[in-house]
């Protein structure tokens, strides 16, 4: 019984994944078509595409290649970039902590934006899920994506300039993280850390790689919970 | 570029261990452990803290047209969120942006 509802989640997994399709593909050709016009042979942009599998890190780390940065810098650059993951990281305990080690390594490696928020919505709706049901869902959406972002970046590498640039694709990106978290909106509390979050980091904008990011997303979170109490406070 | 090949993989190496370390952070390292209450619900608002602000700039300020605001983008911003939320459906609400997007892009004569 428990290994069809466990296989139940990750069909269901790899269902709500597929959407971002739409949005992997092109990224992850863009990734393959910008690396080795940076000058990276095929086996190291697959090298950063399945080593590193964090998309805006990747370009951020070619960007900087391409000026000739110092080793260093790219390093420094590039991972603050995913410093946001830190946070996912520590937003999944509650629901994956009692999970084995294996498969807390497992997911740690295929936690991005796309899975960690898709999977993290499905938690939040269905708080009775199982800790394996939780696991075989975020290794459902992963699925839909992982594998696709790499044969894509190949593809890319591949084909190079053949993809225009008037298509605009990337702009699918911020469609699809949008239509993400419009959902979770569920409260004047989610509203005000989304304002927040927007607010800070266009103001902080020029600060380097994401540190402006960083900085926003913990306004944000404490601005959720101010707010959250505030209500509270009121509705008591 | 300037690196060598040993340079590049060393680069890929040490991106690849630090990216793996800031995501196996807490969930590696916590694990069953309990954690302070207000820290878990600083974490309630992880998404919602850091998507908007993330896309914030790519909507208002695209590279794609030099840093210019282009309401083409707003527009299809702004249709993508209102029917993700009332659908409740990420899939709709890619859709209706990518709809409302082109729909723009060709009106205007970028297509």
């Amino acid at each position: 019984m428990t290994s069809a509802t466990t296989k139940s989640a990750f069909w269901n997994g790899l269902r709500d994944g597929l959407p971002f399709i739409f949005v992997v593909v092109p990224f992850a050709t863009l990734f393959g078509v910008v690396a080795l016009d940076a000058g990276l042979t095929l086996a190291q942009t697959i090298g950063f595409t399945v080593l590193v599998i964090a998309g805006a890190a990747q370009f951020a780390a070619v960007q900087l290649m391409l000026d000739n940065a110092a080793i260093g810098f790219v390093l420094l650059a590039a991972l603050a970039v995913n410093l946001r993951m830190a946070m996912y990281s520590a937003a999944l305990v509650p629901y994956l902590g009692s999970a084995p080690i294996w498969q807390r390594a497992l997911i740690s490696y295929l936690n991005f934006d796309q899975s960690y928020v898709t999977s993290i919505a499905k938690y939040e709706a269905e708080p009775d899920m199982s800790v394996p049901n939780r696991v075989s869902y975020f290794l459902g959406v992963s699925t839909a994506i992982a594998p696709l972002w790499v044969v894509a970046t190949i593809v890319g590498a591949l084909i190079g300039k053949a993809i225009p640039d008037a298509l605009a694709l990337d702009f699918i990106l911020p469609i699809a993280f949008l239509s993400l978290v419009a959902p979770m909106l569920r409260s004047v509390a989610h509203v005000a850390a989304a304002m927040v979050s927007v607010i800070v980091s266009l103001l902080l904008i020029s600060l380097p790689s994401g540190s402006g990011l960083l900085v926003a997303a913990f306004c944000a979170m404490v601005a959720g919970v101010v707010v959250e109490t505030w209500m509270e406070g009121r509705s008591a | 570029m300037n690196y060598s090949t040993g340079e590049i993989w060393l680069i890929i190496a040490i991106m690849a261990v630090g990216t793996f370390a800031i995501r196996f952070s807490f969930l590696g390292l916590i694990g069953n452990r309990p954690m302070p209450p207000l820290v878990l619900r600083l974490l309630r608002y992880t998404p919602v803290a850091v998507l908007p602000g993330m896309v914030a700039p790519l909507v208002l300020w695209p590279a794609a047209t030099g840093g210019q605001l282009d309401m083409v983008r707003i527009l299809s911003a702004v249709a993508a969120m209102i029917v993700a939320y009332r659908s409740k459906k990420v899939v709709w609400g890619m859709a209706a942006g990518a709809i409302v997007f082109y729909a723009g892009l060709w009106a205007t004569g970028q297509l």
